[in-house]
């Protein structure tokens, strides 16, 4: 994609950056020149006693300026610089990049290679492979789920054996690779619901878990849950795998309190986990999922998730 | 002969102590940033954290104290040097309640997280219009006076100021054009690269014009004056003032190197940062040469002692500067504390220092005394202020070195070795000598207003009589 709108741009900036460039030196040059009486004052006077000598510019310093204008009119000839002009070493960031990147693939790509064939149980059993994963872990994914992969308010723990998108090898994969979009909606299936409505919804949610709870409020929530929630929920508040998640776990995204679940029924809740396939290629999500497979909370065949769905 | 009329010191003397004053609150501001970063449970509330606190330091530093002893000095030094009083004095006033109700706005709004989100240009849309009617009257003060003044030539101190006056009027302007939505809120008129490239064109100029030009013009008036020498070389002023206001103009991409910049916008930025070597180095040999023949005076005048450091430190720092704008150098050096060290060896090495130094030599004579209250406490408190600067830059590099280091060594697996958090954890010591440093920064401006307030008290508000041109040769 060229930078400039219509050709007339690219000369101009050819143009005014030679001329500019050129003209540092000029300057420099015809002011060299110009008379001067080492140790004389310039005949000025202000302010009582500010005088200023005529001494010549210092040699060195004229050296040094002329020194950095040619550099920059060799840079400008190897470099891009002068418009669409790419330059005696055709140099360009993106070149430069597109180069690392494939001189680290050439080095790198079959360190990683070699456990992509194998399943994930294999790769996690491995400790080679749990290395360079957690090193990968470390560098990609520990800004949010921790470097001990335990989770933060709003980032799932990856070690507890609850997941919300399924534990299975493929459904991490699947997770790492395109990422995972969740929306609670406000106020679920219900949008008139009111502020005393959902003070009961809250209270019920509470006691799913065997939290302390207002009963009589609880009570009312559970025909609220029953309209507005189980829907996604389910009526007993157990979650769907990859919908909606368990309530009555104990393990909570994004705290406990009345006050965080009255917010999250209010205001609804929107999270993203971001896609990892393109950015890191196959071989290395492979690597991370089997390192987080192998966090513990894996879940080894499929049927134990149907199970966990039902 | 002197006539009867008196220079304007009013202003210069309300501006002079407020120099002191908001030099204290900004760098008591920057104190507390950096003790966030040594203790982050000192985030106590929105308004007081880091993200908010951030830019009201740098605006507190740079427009409030800096402006402040811009403003005094060069009020001060266009009315001596042209020999007559301020032009439109009902102006000058206002530019000084002016500026202070910018300055308090300031402070209020951005803890409150009301921002621009433009680096050094924040403040909202009110605001800035504010800072503009304030600069458009400062300009017609300077200029005034210029036009008014009883002999031919206009001072090199002038020329700098001058050029400062311009350029940023120019610079605020373009930069902070947007779109307003409310009254607390607009959204820049510029987007995307063009974006990007318009901020950097105004914050590199920020540098090169509001704290390199107008510190320049405030070094041609005091460092000759205060160490009694003539200007080493008046060709020497001439070469480096044009060429200095012409290639700042052109350097601010280097502070978009790697990014979406095209790369011929980020070479010429880089090589204009090259050229600029020479021309800033002007200054500094120009200020230092002037005292030769004079170095015994360092012995025992610590106000001389502050413009002499300040002139290293701006030597060092725009030596820095063009290295750190070389691509290669850029891709270890930025976004690492070495930025951070290399700003600051600039603002407290130079701008604050030569500021001290000229607002010690202000003091008395605004306030109708032969000198400061102390000269002792000057001394201390250039010991002070000179250590805690060379604590500050020397922990900021080694852990900007550090950090550059550290995001890109891997592992044989090309993975990463450290993650960003271990660079974090590594940098702890430095940032903790780095408060340190600013500590000390900080408790060098309590003993000046100590100092100041005992002049004040010891001494009367004086205007000095204007002082007839000396005979044209």
């Amino acid at each position: 994609m060229s930078d400039f709108v219509s050709g007339f741009w690219n000369y101009y900036v050819i143009s005014i950056v030679l001329v500019s460039v050129v003209g540092c030196g000029v300057l420099l040059w015809m002011q060299s020149s110009a008379k001067h009486v080492e140790g004389e004052t310039t005949g000025h006077v202000w302010d009582g006693d500010l005088q200023e000598y005529s001494n010549p510019l210092p040699s060195w310093w004229r050296w040094l300026f002329y020194i950095t204008i040619v550099f920059s009119l060799f840079y400008l000839a190897m470099y891009p610089g002068l418009g669409t002009f790419q330059g005696v070493f055709n140099w360009s960031s993106a070149g430069q990049y597109d180069g690392e990147m494939k001189k680290a693939e050439e080095q790198y790509g079959p360190i990683f290679k070699k456990f992509q064939s194998q399943d994930i149980m294999t790769v996690a059993a491995s400790s080679e492979a749990r290395d360079m994963g957690q090193r990968l872990f470390l560098t990609y994914c520990s800004q949010c789920h921790g470097s001990d992969a335990k989770g933060a308010r709003g980032y799932p723990n990856l070690t507890d054996g609850d997941w919300l998108f399924g534990g299975t090898p493929e459904q991490i994969k699947e997770s790492v690779a395109q990422g995972r979009d969740a929306m609670m909606p406000a106020k679920g299936v219900m949008p008139d619901m009111n502020g005393d409505q959902i003070k009961d919804l809250a209270n019920y949610v509470r006691s799913l878990s065997g939290l302390a709870a207002d009963s009589i409020r609880a009570q009312r929530g559970k025909e609220l849950f029953a309209a507005a929630c189980s829907a996604c929920h389910g009526p007993e508040g157990k979650g769907t795998v990859g919908l909606a998640p368990n309530l009555t776990d104990k393990i909570w995204l994004y705290s406990s309190s009345e006050e965080s679940i009255t917010e999250t029924i209010t205001k609804g809740r929107t999270n993203r986990m971001p896609a990892f396939g393109e950015f890191l290629g196959d071989a290395k999500v492979h690597l991370l999922t089997a390192y987080v497979y192998g966090l513990g909370g894996g879940i080894k065949d499929a049927p134990a998730a149907v199970e966990k769905k039902q | 002969m002197q006539s009867q009329a008196t220079y304007n010191y009013k202003v210069v003397r309300q501006f002079a102590v407020m120099t002191v004053i908001w030099g204290i609150v900004g760098m008591l501001v920057g104190v507390i940033i950096a003790a966030q970063l040594v203790w982050p449970d000192l985030n106590v509330h929105e308004w007081l954290s880091y993200g908010r606190l951030r830019p009201l330091h740098t605006n507190a530093v740079i427009f409030a104290f800096g402006g402040c002893a811009l403003f005094a000095t060069s009020y001060f030094a266009v009315q001596r040097t042209s020999h007559a009083p301020l032009f439109a004095p009902a102006l000058a006033a206002f530019t000084f309640w002016g500026w202070q109700l910018v300055i308090v706005l300031a402070a209020v709004s951005l803890p409150l997280g009301m921002t621009s989100g433009k680096e050094y240009a924040e403040l909202e849309w009110p605001i800035d219009i504010l800072i503009t009617l304030v600069w458009v009257s400062y300009a017609v003060v300077f200029f005034g006076t210029i036009v008014k003044r009883k002999v031919a030539h206009i001072y090199v101190a002038n020329w700098f100021f001058g050029g400062f006056i311009l350029t940023v009027a120019v610079l605020h302007l373009v930069n902070s054009a947007a779109v307003p939505v409310t009254l607390f809120k607009s959204y820049s008129a510029y987007a995307g690269v063009q974006d990007a490239m318009v901020q950097w064109w105004y914050g590199h100029n920020a540098v090169g014009f509001f704290l390199t030009a107008g510190f320049l013009g405030m070094m041609y008036y005091f460092v000759p004056k205060q160490a009694g020498r003539p200007i080493y070389s008046y060709r020497l002023s001439v070469v480096h003032f044009w060429a200095l206001i012409f290639t700042y103009m052109w350097a601010g991409p280097h502070h978009l190197h790697y990014t979406a910049l095209p790369d011929w916008t980020q070479s010429v930025g880089m090589i204009f940062s090259l050229i600029l070597l020479a021309p800033s180095w002007g200054g500094m040999i120009n200020g230092i040469m002037t005292l030769s023949g004079a170095w015994h005076k360092l012995r025992d005048d610590p106000i001389l002692k502050f413009m002499i450091t300040s002139l290293s430190f701006y030597g060092m720092s725009t030596f820095e500067g063009p290295m750190m704008s070389i691509k290669t150098v850029n891709a270890l050096s930025h976004y690492t504390d070495w930025t951070v060290g290399h700003v600051h060896s600039g603002a407290l090495g130079w701008v604050a220092m030569i500021s001290i130094g000229s607002i010690y030599y202000l003091l008395p004579r605004l306030f109708g005394r032969p000198e400061m209250a102390s000269k002792k406490l000057i001394e201390i408190h250039f010991w002070v202020a000179t250590i805690g600067v060379v604590l500050y830059i020397a922990s900021m590099w080694i852990a900007g070195v550090m950090q550059g280091l550290m995001w890109r060594a891997t592992n044989p697996d090309g993975t990463l070795t450290y993650s960003f958090v271990e660079s974090v954890k590594a940098t702890y010591p430095f940032w903790t000598i780095r408060l340190l440093g600013g500590l000390l920064f900080l408790s060098g401006m309590f003993i000046m207003a100590y100092n100041m307030f005992l002049t004040m008290a010891s001494g009367k508000a004086v205007d000095a009589p204007v002082l007839e041109p000396a005979a044209a040769h």
